[in-house]
């Protein structure tokens, strides 16, 4: 059995990252030149990575499955992105950053890994401002910074609503100027489908060419995965509708450990579902709750217009609940409190499954203009989707699936359980714990990205310099490329009557209402085998038409939603195990008696990784401990 | 209601397309348009036909991936929208949509709806960035920017790469991507430094490959889902005429 080793380095907290650093073995740049890597997603993640490694002189082979590197899904990320900078002299620094994450985190993150993100995030945002990000700017032409959930500082960077696309096009840049250099070779319209593995190690991957249908084989000394997050589990999400967490699941297959599954974040301020034709959920800014304010009727089923509403019979519950941080609590927190109103009956809108999310005193002080040039794109966004104008009627916000804390195991070094299989980005779960603070994911993917993976993998590379990558002839690639073959056969031979969209949303329903924002035994038991007998109907009743050696996107799909399966199950296993309530995974039968989450450290303080053990099997659970050295963990309160 | 949908299909790349007409009897206004091609696809399927292949990604306009000709207009009726944002209350029961991808011939056609945008990420990597390597930036804070300068140079980044100011332009030109790029840096201390360079060579790539040169009809900036404005074409303009001057410079000295 594998032993988990997180090589976290000794020492003080603000020291361990650079004592690592200088452990780490380094390639010379003749040597570099012979050594190739594999970088599978072009987000924030992948991009920055491949851009990093070819600039160092790194043979890199980058891939995606859009028909461009700059549509990854990091474009959609729209509040911003947080640096320990202390450009407002409000007293932040890396230490608080670390804390808040911590925190938000609810203690379920190691401390070494968040410190090191904290540590480095004023350096991405240097890195991102030298490659022409334009970041919102104050009157005097310095930078300027807007406050998030969960915190007390203000040390989100931002532009205006659409911050990922900004830093994405950053890192998108940067790889465009290695691949004109000749240093990075793109692969676009590639969806990867298998990962090779050889005398143990990551070696190589096979992916379908989505042009033609063609199997291709890659092989390199080093895999990197920044393949993103898994929120379309629920169908509807926040994420782009072809997001998957496929190429995590081929990992946990071939034996990387997946880590905490279950962490799900479920953003509190999402356009509700309008109609059932809807085949995603467009995100309002967690920024706006910086101005906004949160409220339903104190009257149940109160159905008059908003702006009837006098102030005295609103419920601003949230203001209430938690009067310290108010509007601005972390997401599962608001998420959970938005339920809790919305099932108590006191929800607005069509279906009652809605709150007011209200600008109105934000515009009485600050003016129209100045809100507008903070918002302008999401109020827009926010009318063109529901025909309502936020300046004037409160908007209507409800929680949707958004971000994957859990994720591929990976010890400091970045690297999964399989030597030479890296994960990054929103693909590992190493520095969110159970709930993500907003606007560190951007932070997380660039710092994994520019500034530590380049450094761990040399590590791991040091010894392969004189090693040739594998041959494409290899056994052990034809085996995978046999493998992906009969799979795609498989799915294209069984020609009954359901398409894998149905497919899809039926699997969505039965996570949204088992695993979603509230989970407790007997749901998530009535879930794993409500999965089962979907995945065996699947089997039986999938139709595919078109051809498989052509564009074939319904064929994408069934491959997608094949592994979603084995993916629901796995969340579904991590929720029933861990008994406890933290962050975003809230079990009924674990909460305080104000309906907090209820940790119970004593037994649960530990990473779940799951190592996979063949179909059927029950995956087996290996526990990492956390050890908090330096905070003491505590029951959060944000009252 | 029931749409009478004439699209675009085409095999491959190599084979002819043609124009087919579908009968859809259950859309919704409450969809959005590729809602509507979704459920023509689950049709489809059901009677054993290969579905209308179309790109398409984020479905909330930021991605670019999804662009198509929609009664004669990119990304369809409605000012400022991709595709994916075009609402089906913008159709009655009863209409006829014709449906067909960008025609332009630096973007020949892969199947049914989908083209070949590669074009514009080889115009990128012919100058789309700012020279600088990871770890040497300096402090983010060192040159100050003007907010309204800073802002523009956001405007020009908006672009999300869609293509359909070129598809919209009687030339296929693709002045306005090129230079909603140039400008962005352009504006910008850190990418001021190279920007004649950078306009040339990204102008220069953009004529190799095939795209026309721009007449100013203002067609692109009327489509473009990001309303990226025609004074980024004069801003590039200048960049241009600059950088050619100082190429003739260079040759005599
Ligand atoms: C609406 C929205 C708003 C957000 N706002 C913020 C914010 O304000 N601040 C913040 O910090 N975070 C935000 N986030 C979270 C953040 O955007 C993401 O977590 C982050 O961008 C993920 O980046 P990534 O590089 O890890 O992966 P992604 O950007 O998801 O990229 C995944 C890549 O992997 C590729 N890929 C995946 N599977 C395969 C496969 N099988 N084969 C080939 N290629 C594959 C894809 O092509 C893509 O290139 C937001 C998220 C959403 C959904
Ligand atoms: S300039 Fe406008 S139309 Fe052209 S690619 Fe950019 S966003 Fe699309
Ligand atoms: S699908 Fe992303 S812009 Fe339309």
């Amino acid at each position: 059995m594998i032993e988990l080793n997180s090589k976290i380095p000794e020492g003080p907290l603000a020291d361990k990252w650079t004592n690592h650093k200088n452990s780490l073995k380094l390639v010379s740049p003749a040597n570099k030149k012979k050594i190739e890597i594999i970088v599978v997603g072009t987000g924030i993640a992948g991009a920055s990575a491949a851009a990093s490694l070819g600039e160092l002189g790194y043979k890199v082979k980058s891939f995606c499955y859009q028909d461009s590197a700059r549509r990854a899904h990091s474009v959609a990320a729209q509040g911003g992105i947080n640096a320990a900078k202390n450009y407002r002299n409000d007293n932040d620094s890396d230490y608080r950053l670390f804390y808040d994450m911590i925190k938000g985190g609810d203690f379920r993150a190691r401390e070494a890994n968040v410190y090191r993100c904290a540590e480095l995030s004023n350096n991405v945002i240097d890195q991102l401002t030298a490659q022409g990000v334009p970041f919102a700017r104050e009157y005097g032409g310095t930078l300027a910074t807007r406050s998030f959930g969960g915190v007390q500082v203000s040390r989100t960077f931002y532009a205006q609503g659409q911050t990922g696309q900004q830093v994405l096009l950053g890192t998108y840049a940067s790889l465009k100027r290695q691949i004109a250099k000749g240093n990075v070779t793109m692969y676009p319209r590639r969806q990867m489908l298998d990962i090779v593995v050889k005398d143990g190690r990551a070696q190589g991957i096979i992916c379908r060419n989505l042009l033609n249908g063609n199997i291709e084989k890659y092989s390199a000394h080093a895999v990197v995965l920044a393949t993103g997050g898994y929120g379309t589990i629920y169908f509807l999400s926040t994420l782009a509708v072809n997001s998957s967490g496929s190429a995590a699941y081929t990992a946990y297959k071939k034996g990387a450990f997946l880590a905490n599954p279950s962490f799900i974040q479920i953003h509190p301020t999402s356009i509700p579902q309008l109609n059932p034709y809807q085949s995603k959920l467009t995100l309002m800014s967690e920024s706006l709750r910086n101005d906004g304010r949160v409220w339903v009727p104190k009257e149940k089923g109160d159905k008059r217009n908003p702006l009837d509403i006098p102030i005295n019979e609103r419920d601003y519950f949230l203001e209430r609940r938690y009067p310290a941080y108010g509007n601005l609590v972390p997401r599962d927190v608001s998420s959970r409190a938005i339920k809790e109103r919305c099932d108590a009956g006191y929800g607005v809108g069509s279906t009652g499954y809605a709150v007011y999310l209200d600008f109105s005193d934000a515009i009485k002080e600050q003016g129209i203009k100045a809100i507008k040039s903070k918002y302008g794109n999401l109020f827009d966004l926010y009318q063109k989707i529901t025909g309502e104008n936020p300046y004037e009627q409160p908007m209507k916000i409800y929680p949707a699936g958004h971000y994957t804390m859990g994720g591929l195991w990976v010890d400091y070094n970045l690297m999964t359980t399989i030597p030479g299989l890296f994960a990054i980005g929103e693909a590992n779960f190493s520095d969110h714990g159970a709930n993500r603070l907003g606007a560190s994911s951007l932070l997380q993917g660039c710092t994994d990205g520019y500034f530590i993976l380049p450094y761990t993998i040399s590590d791991y590379l040091a010894d392969k310099i004189n090693i040739k990558p594998l041959s494409l002839d290899d056994p052990e690639f034809q085996k995978s490329e046999k493998e992906v073959m009969d799979r795609i056969d498989r799915l294209m031979n069984i020609k009954g009557k359901t398409t894998p969209l149905t497919f899809h949303k039926e699997l969505g329903k039965i996570m949204w209402n088992y695993a979603g924002m509230v989970r407790n035994e007997q749901g998530l038991k009535q879930g794993l085998k409500e999965v089962s007998e979907l995945e065996e109907q699947f089997y039986k009743d999938l139709k595919i038409t078109g051809s498989k050696h052509n564009i074939n996107q319904t064929l994408e799909r069934a491959l997608r939603v094949a592994d979603s399966f084995e993916m629901a199950r796995l969340i579904l296993h991590d929720a029933l195990n861990r008994k406890e309530s933290c962050g975003a995974h809230f079990r009924e039968e674990y909460q305080t008696e104000d309906g907090e989450p209820l940790r119970n450290d004593e037994e649960f303080m530990y990473v779940a990784a799951w190592e996979y053990t063949g179909e059927d099997k029950e995956p087996i659970l290996h526990k990492e401990e956390l050890k908090y050295e330096f905070v003491k963990p505590t029951q959060r309160s944000y009252k | 209601m029931k749409l009478t949908l004439k699209i675009w299909r085409q095999n491959s790349p190599k084979e002819k397309g043609a124009f087919k007409t579908y009968i859809l009897d259950d859309a919704s206004q409450d969809m959005t348009f590729l809602e509507m091609l979704d459920a023509l696809n689950e049709k489809l399927i059901a009677e054993n036909e290969d579905p209308v292949a179309f790109d398409h990604d984020c479905r909330e306009g930021i991605c670019g991936s999804c662009g198509m000709i929609i009664n004669g207009r990119p990304h369809g009726p409605g000012k400022e929208i991709t595709t994916c944002q075009l609402n089906m209350k913008a159709f009655k029961d009863g209409d006829t949509i014709v449906i067909e991808p960008w025609r332009a011939k630096p973007f020949p056609v892969i199947k049914d709806l989908i083209v070949d945008r590669s074009a514009f990420d080889k115009i990128m990597e012919a100058g789309g960035f700012i020279n600088t390597d990871v770890g040497s930036a300096p402090e983010a804070n060192t040159y100050p920017i003007k907010t309204h300068k800073a802002e523009e140079a956001f405007e020009a980044a908006s672009c999300i790469g869609c293509g359909a100011c070129v598809a919209a332009c009687k030339n296929s030109s693709a002045m306005l991507f090129v230079a909603a790029k140039v400008s962005q840096y352009a504006l910008l201390p850190q990418g001021k430094v190279e920007s004649l360079q950078r306009a040339w060579n990204m102008i220069m790539k953009m004529d190799e490959l095939g795209f026309g040169s721009c007449t100013n009809t203002g067609a692109c900036e009327a489509e473009c889902p990001k309303g990226i404005s025609l004074a980024h074409i004069a801003r590039l303009n200048n960049e241009f005429i600059k950088s050619g001057f100082n190429k003739l410079f260079a040759d005599k000295h």
